[in-house]
This record gives C-alpha cells, structure tokens and sequence, in this order.
C-alpha cells in the first residue's frame, strides 16, 4: 500500500527519523524538530511556547501519532501486480444442489477423523468419498469451486484419491494449484489424467512432438500414455524416434507403456528390444512378446515348452511327463529367460517354470490329446513335476487373461482343498485374486460366493477385493451370510473388519432391506465373547447405515446404482 | 417444519421445529419426554438436513400455526417486559451520575498513568522495551484493568506481540504507542473535544453507551460471522447489510471462552429485523432489536463499489475515528491474484489494488476466494483498512450462494 506522505519523503521530521529516536530513546536522541538543550536537564521547565514545553518523549509521540493518522487517513490503493491468465473453462454441468451439500459434508469429515476415536455406528464418511467422485466423473458434473481446496487437500493426504479428484476437479484445479506449494502433486499426477487437462496445445503433431523432446519425465509417459491409447502406431514411433538416447530406467517406463493397444506391428521394435543393454528392458520386451499372439518369440516359447511336456498314454490313466531343460542356451536367454535361478530354486526347474509361462496356452490342448484346461489341469503329473508345471500355467493365463485356464486352474471354489497343498489349484492367495481378475464379473462373484460359503471369511478379503462394485447379490448374500454365522459364532465383529469396511462400500444398497433383522442384539450366548453381541449390532447398524447413505448419495447425482470406484489393482 | 412421529405403542405424536428463531431452535412434540429437544424434533431435524427433499414443503397445519402464533406472542411480551425491568435501575439519577464520575475519575489517573508510562519509554528508548518482553505490558494492562479502562487494557495489551511481529517492529510500536497516547490525551482533554469525536474517545477508551441511535428496520443480509477467541472470552462479529438502507452494520458478542455466543446467523440468509446503533462507534456497531421472522436464504447482494472508493472510504472515516483500523466494504468486481510473496484483490475496471492483510494470507478462505473466482472478476465483501484487506464472504460470477471465507 502505497502510504507516501510529505512526512516519509525524507529530511527533518521524517518518519524514518521519529522511528530511529523512539527505537533509541529521547534521551540519547532526541526527536526531530526538537533541539538537545530542550531535553538536557530542562525537561519542562521552559515557558517560552506549547513546543519548549512539552518534554522530548511527549513531542515524539504527538509528532508520530500525527504521522499515523494523516497516513492511515490517506490511504491509497497500490498498483495491480500482472493479472495471470484466468482458469480455463469447465463446460460440465455443476452438481445438484443436494450432491454439492453432500460433497461438502464427506470433506468436512476428513477433518473429524484425524482427531481419531471410536466410530460406533456412525458411517466412516471419508470412505465414502471414492464411490461419490466415480459417480460424479461418470456422471460427467463439474466440481463446486468453493470446494476445490478441500478437494485438494484430501488429495493430498490420500493418495489412492488423486486420479479420481483430479478429473472431478477439473482444470480450474490445476490452475489452483500453481499458486499453493503444497498441492504441487497435482501438477505432477495431472498430465496422464485425460484430454481436458493436457489442454488444446497437445492436438497438434508438432507440439506432441516437442512436449517429447523437452518435457519432463512423467510428462513424456503422460503424453505417450494418451497418445497410445488414441494412435498406437504414433505412440511407437515417437518413442523410437529418441529410443536410443533414452536413459535405461526411463526406456523400462516408455515400453511399459505399449502394453495398451499392443500389436503385430509393434514385433519388429520388441524384437530389437530383446538385444537392449539393459535386462530389465530386455525380459519387459520378451514379456511383451510373449503375449503378442502370433509372435516369433511366443513360436520359440511354444516350441521349448512342447520338448518339455509330453503326454504318456501308456499309463494309466493317462500321465503328463516331463523333461525340464538341461541348460538355458543363449537362445533361451535372448528371448528373456533368466539363467540364474534364485537361492533356494532348482535350476531347471526355474527354466521350465519361465518357458511354459511365455508359450501361449493354446498349445496344450493339441499337444495333450485334444482335452479342455479342466481336463488338462486334472491329469496326473509325474515326477512332482505337477505343482511346478501348474504354477507356470497360472502365471500364464494371469498374463494372457486367459478365463477359460484360470477357471480351471482355480478348480471348484467350494472344493475342500483349494488353496491348500493337494488341492488342484496351487496357486496363492495373490495369484488366485489375479486368476479371478481374469474372469467375467459374473463368474467371478460367483466363484467368490461359492468360495466364502465353503471357506468363510477368513481368506476372503483380497477376493472380495477383486469383485465388481455394487456386489453382485450372490455375493452380497453369501457375505451377510458369512457374518451372520461369525456372529452366532461368538467372536468380535472387529476380527471381520476389514471385510466389514468393504461390505460398507460394496455392497448393493438395496440389500439393506435384507440387513434389518440382524440389527437387533441377540441374546447372549454363554460361551460368546463378552459384550460381541452388542458390538455386532453397532458393526451392523453401521452397516445399514452406510448403505441407505450410499442409495441417497447415487439418486443425488442422478445415478441408478452406485458406479464403482477404481479398484486397486 | 412439523411432522407426525408414530411412537412406541399406539402413540401418534405431533413434533414441530422452528429452527431459526430469535434465541435459538424451539421445539413442540406432544410426547411425555422431559428433554428438550425430544428425540422426536431431533429426527425430524435430521431428516431436513439430511436427504434434499425428506421434508417437503407445504401448507403449515393449523396446530403448528397456532403454536407459532404464541411463541411469538410471549417473545414479544419478554421483550417489552425486559425494557420495563430495566426502568427502575435507572431510577435514581442523582445515584447513577456519582458512578460515572468515580468512574471517570478512575479512568483519568489510568489515563495519567498510561501517559507516563509512555513518555518513560520513550526516553529510554523502543529497544528496552523488547528487552523487558510481554511482563511489561502485562503489567500496565492490569493497571488500566484496576483502573476501569478496558479499551486501554486491550491496546496495551496488544502493544506486547508486536516486538515478535517481524523486522518492522519499531515502526509498528511506535504507531501504536501514539495512537495509544493520543487517546489517552483525547481522554484527558475530552471537555473540550467535539462530541462526537469526545463519543468515539469514550468508547475507545471502554466505555460503552448503550445502543441510541433511532431503530431501523430492514432486510439484513448476513455477510460474514467469524469468532475471535482470547483466554477468556470468545467475541462474535456478525455483518449485516441493510437491503433497503444500504447500510452495513456489524453485530458484536460476547461468549465465555470456548463457548459459542449467541445469536447464531448463518451467513447467506436475511433477516427482517430492527437494529439500533451505538454511539462513537463510527456508526457500524449496532445492536439486534425486534424480529419479525426467522432469517431465510436470500440471493440479493450488496452492489460494491471500486478498490479506490473502499480506500477513500477508511480514510474518510479514519478521519471521524483515528483510532479505526479497518471499514467493511464490499468490493463490487476484483481478482484475487498473488503479487510478489503476497497476494492483493485488484480492481477489474482500475489499475488499482489492496494487498490481503497477514491475517487473510494465512487462511484456508484465500483458496476458497482464489478458487471461486478462477482468475475472473468476483464480487468480495471484506475489511477494509491500513494493513490491507481482509476478504470474509466471495458471491460467485455466476449466480449462486455467497461463499463464507472466515
């Protein structure tokens, strides 16, 4: 603010002079205008004028508060500073006015749960907030602007809520956030997160081209990311255009990238890729390769797997023998296959388990007597041989997504022994929710159904995390159902939590209807944990809760079911 | 809002709420709980503020009606009741003006004593003064407690953060210091003040007259309401703005520490009300009279004026009450936009801006304002004064509510 007055232009008088005598004292100072000898031991002894009579420290006074006041009563505006350019345009249409006052409640939220405590029965509001942005982007509205910083925010705290926040929020976001140090993050995750934020500049070649030579890292695997999803060819050949000067970390990440849209034409630069420098590059083209149906390299996989795998009709019944390789040629090294086992892994084993996940699947059924992958899957195996050749089968069909094997592999949810040794699928808890991602939902949830009503809740979780959202009612039920049993089984609702949350989330509100009658407390059991039927009640009530918010939460933005949130993957 | 609530039992109960009603919610249920509110009232006010449309609007049944008819009928009835109980305090006139002037005596040797301390200072110099920290401060602010000052308690008071405040300390300490001399001189030389000026050295110094200016009855916009909490006490400042009268006022409050103060006016809502100011309180403080009805949403907004105009503006009443620090003004088009490590509101019609004041800087308000605005022109409503503007309500380019940014 510009307060110049006659008083601070300098000389005698100024306020820079009534500044340095008040910070030093009149004493060894004396103010302006005020001569020594009036204050050298006459301090108001004189009557010669109202000036000479009032002592040092009071003229300083009157001649500051004069200052202040005339400077304060003349105040004037300063200069505006260079205007930056406005937020660009948001032409989605703005949210119900009940949606608005709903984000707003589930933000304020953010703020209540740090201070920690007990939820009791009330919804944890904040894990709502996923579900509300996915409706919202897929409803296509635009974000109350007043809620942006604490959109941001939440942002920034959760990192999981980025993608989802910074499309809802659109660009007038990102044009916030170049002003506030601490939302920089979403300039960072911005460029990859759709057209509307990479703007106009990017429609042209030449300016994608540009972006490519002198952008920054995560910029460049935005602009390749987006330009694969639209023109895969383009995508590869600004890629290979500076491929060779690129540094060996960042060609991991650009080639990662050709996974979206991967086809035929891009063989010929894979198979270049197979000689790179560096290993990691090399074994992510051959992994590439491997998928690619049709390749050269799946053809040389499929031929090394087939020396290997052999069916032995002379037995009976029918057994699957197997030949592991004795050594991995450089042939077998340059199409990606790791010579060096790790500590503790047979070597050959090593091998055959990497030939037989890069041949493609569809060889098997010829190789082995013309039988379906359930049929396959059920033959003996000699030699111990089995658990290896199945494991390599599931890693196999996780990377092709191939349903049909994975179905197989995962054998009958409700069979005895699933998971366990023995049983026909050896995979792991991991690999099993990666074989159901391969699924249809359908199938899916029905597996899971079937998997929970033989096996219970315990091992459910990261399956459940692998459904579609809302739960399909199978699922839905057999989930209820499983709590329903955990409870009369006398054990505390928070042994289920996790699954808990997830059914507060996943679960189709319209089950709610179907939750009432487990809201009122059971009877006490004797051998129950003390106080669990009462506290299975509130999970519950909780429960119900969050659904019959959920069901208002979707007819607020006008959409029939909830849409899901993105899942982890 | 009112509704019917099947109890347990057979029971059928008739719940009605008035949530904005002079002195808080009031509530009416025919059920035999002894808690006010009943669960009842409490679900029927979850249900309004829950889902948009669980409670329609409608007719207001005659039951309710009549309930309403008669609250308002008692609150009046209090009212004229509380101004005739206060007649017979002021009974004895003779009494009342021997109070005044031990009080007034009280507060000259305060005065006195204030000047001293002053000067001493001075003599010794500003630096000392950082030395010997907040205990100084503290000391000579209970000394113009002991002495019925108040106004003079709270300046000194403040004097004390200042040294912390930054490189420029000397030069605000020094503003404040004559500032606090010249109301101390003000006082001591009251009887030969202009009145109206001698009104806003009674005030400052803390005395307060009771409300007299003529009440004045119109629309009121709730502008903005923020809290400020000390150790002791929790002050509300709500503004108003007069649609007919054009006049923006402020309501001050008081409440134990940690204790909301009453009364609770959300912002964006008006109110038809009567409001009467104080004296020498530079025409804005006023106090709440008679409502006529509970506040409801309004969309109207004051009009605003330029960046130049809201400057002119604190100076002109600077010029009535040295002691001001800001003025409420609505600013009618500006862009918030950062200026070097700060940030300032400038005019979109002049090449003329106000820096936002520490205070606004600091807040989560200055991102909602930024956000709301995107870099266009918006209309803000704020403070006013010499250490800047401070922005406390934002309406949107577009239509759509006023955002509160305090």
């Amino acid at each position: 603010m510009s307060e110049a007055t006659a008083v601070e232009a300098g000389g005698p008088g100024s306020w820079d002079d009534l500044v340095a005598a008040a910070l030093l004292g009149t004493d060894r100072r004396p103010p302006p205008g005020h001569t020594a000898d009036h204050t050298a031991g006459h301090p108001a002894g004189h009557a010669a004028g109202r000036a000479a009579a009032r002592d040092a420290p009071t003229a300083l006074l009157d001649a500051a508060a004069v200052a202040t006041v005339r400077r304060r009563a003349g105040l004037a505006p300063a200069r505006a500073a260079d205007r930056p350019s406005p937020a660009p345009e948001d032409p989605r249409p703005p949210l119900p006015e009940a949606a608005a006052r709903r984000l707003t409640t589930l933000l304020a939220d953010r703020a209540g749960l740090a201070a920690g405590g007990r939820r009791g029965a009330a919804p944890d509001l904040m894990e709502l907030l996923p579900q509300w942005l996915a409706t919202a982007n897929a409803r296509g509205y635009t974000a109350l602007s007043a809620a942006l910083p604490a959109l941001l925010d939440a942002a920034r705290a959760r990192t999981d809520l980025r993608t989802a926040v910074l499309a809802f929020a659109g660009p007038r976001a990102l044009w916030l956030a170049r002003w506030n140090p601490d939302w920089r993050f979403a300039l960072r995750t911005a460029g990859g997160a759709g057209p509307a934020l990479t703007g106009p500049s990017l429609t042209g070649p030449e300016a994608a081209a540009r972006l490519w030579r002198e952008g920054l890292f995560a910029e460049r695997v935005a602009l390749l990311g987006s330009l694969r999803a639209a023109d895969p060819a383009a995508a590869r050949d600004l890629l290979v255009s500076t491929w060779a000067t690129e540094r060996a970390e960042d060609r991991l990440m650009f080639l990662d990238s050709l996974r979206t849209g991967l086809g035929p034409a891009d063989e010929p630069f894979l198979e270049e890729a197979l000689s790179d420098r560096s290993r990691t590059v090399r074994a992510t083209a051959a992994e590439l390769l491997s998928t690619l149906p049709g390749s050269a390299l799946a053809a040389r996989m499929g031929r090394r797997a087939l020396s290997c795998v052999s069916l032995d009709l002379a037995r009976d019944p029918a057994t699957i023998t197997v030949e592991a390789p004795y050594a991995c040629d450089a042939g077998m090294e340059r199409d990606g296959v790791a010579a060096r086992a790790p500590a503790g892994r047979g070597e050959r084993s090593w091998w055959l388990g990497q030939v037989v996940e890069a041949a493609p699947l569809a060889l098997w059924s010829a190789r082995l007597g013309g039988r379906t992958p359930a049929e396959i899957v059920a033959l003996p195996v000699t030699d111990g041989w089995r658990d290896d050749l199945h494991a390599a089968w599931c890693r196999a069909a996780i990377r092709r997504r191939d349903a049909e094997w994975a179905a197989a592999l995962l054998g009958a949810p409700t069979a005895p022994g699933v998971g366990g040794p023995g049983g026909p699928g050896v995979v792991s808890p991991a690999e099993r929710s990666r074989l159901l991602g391969t699924m249809g939902a359908e199938e899916r949830a029905a597996w899971v159904a079937g998997f929970i009503a033989g096996h219970g809740l315990s091992e459910a979780f990261q399956l459940l995390v692998v459904c579609g959202v809302p739960w399909a009612p199978v699922l839905g039920r057999s989930v209820i159902d499983a709590l329903d049993i955990a409870r009369d089984a006398g054990s505390y609702p928070w042994s289920f939590s996790g699954v808990m949350g997830l059914a507060e989330r996943c679960l189709d509100p319209a089950e709610a209807v179907r939750l009432d009658a487990l809201l009122a407390p059971p009877d006490e059991r004797e051998d129950a944990s003390p106080g669990a039927a009462g506290y299975w009640a509130e999970a519950f009530r909780r429960l119900v809760t969050t659904l019959r918010l959920r069901a208002a939460m979707a007819a607020e933005l006008g959409a029939t079911t909830p849409d899901p949130p993105p899942t982890a993957a | 809002m009112w509704g019917r609530c099947e109890g347990s039992g057979s029971a059928e109960y008739r719940t009605a709420v008035e949530p904005a009603e002079a002195d808080g919610p009031a509530y009416l249920c025919e059920c035999p709980s002894p808690r006010v509110p009943c669960k009842h009232a409490l679900g029927l006010l979850l249900l309004w503020a829950g889902a948009g449309g669980a409670v329609p609007r409608g007719e207001v049944p005659e039951w309710a009606a009549r309930w309403r008819a008669a609250r308002r009928e008692r609150a009046r009835g209090k009212r004229t009741g509380g101004a005739a109980g206060s007649a017979p305090r002021g009974a004895d006139p003779a009494a009342a003006r021997r109070r005044a002037e031990r009080r007034a005596g009280r507060i000259d040797q305060g005065a006195a004593e204030l000047e001293r301390r002053l000067t001493d200072l001075l003599r010794g110099g500003l630096a000392g003064a950082r030395r010997a920290g907040y205990g100084m401060w503290e000391e000579t602010a209970a000394r113009m407690v002991d002495a019925q000052a108040p106004g003079l308690a709270a300046r000194v008071r403040e004097l004390g953060a200042i040294p912390g405040s930054g490189p420029e300390w000397p030069g605000k300490l020094l503003e404040e210091c004559a500032l606090l001399h010249l109301l101390g001189r003000g006082w001591l030389g009251r009887e030969r003040l202009p009145p109206e000026l001698a009104a806003v050295v009674r005030t400052r110094v803390g005395l307060t007259a009771p409300p007299g200016g003529p009440p004045l009855r119109d629309r009121w916009l709730v502008l903005a309401r923020y809290d400020t909490a000390d150790p002791r006490l929790t002050t509300r400042r709500t503004w108003l703005y007069g649609t007919a009268s054009h006049r923006t006022a402020l309501l001050l409050s008081y409440g134990a520490a940690g204790r909301a103060p009453e009364p609770d006016l959300p912002v964006g809502l008006a109110l038809d009300a009567e409001v009467s100011a104080y004296d020498g309180a530079g025409g804005q403080r006023v106090a709440l009279g008679e409502r006529f009805a509970p506040p409801v949403p309004d969309p109207a907004r004051p009009p605003g004026v330029t960046v130049t105009r809201a400057a002119a503006r604190y100076g002109e009443a600077v010029r009535a009450d040295p002691w001001l620090e800001s003025v409420a003004v609505t600013l009618k088009a500006v862009v918030p936009q950062p200026a070097g490590e700060t940030w300032q509101v400038a005019d979109a019609a002049e090449d003329t801006a106000l820096p936002l004041t520490a205070r606004a800087r600091d807040r989560p308000g200055l991102w909602r304002l930024a956000a709301v605005s995107g870099g266009r022109p918006v209309r803000v409503f704020g403070e006013c004064g010499h250490r800047g503007f401070t922005p406390l309500a934002v309406w949107p380019d577009g239509p759509g509510p006023v955002v509160p940014l305090c």
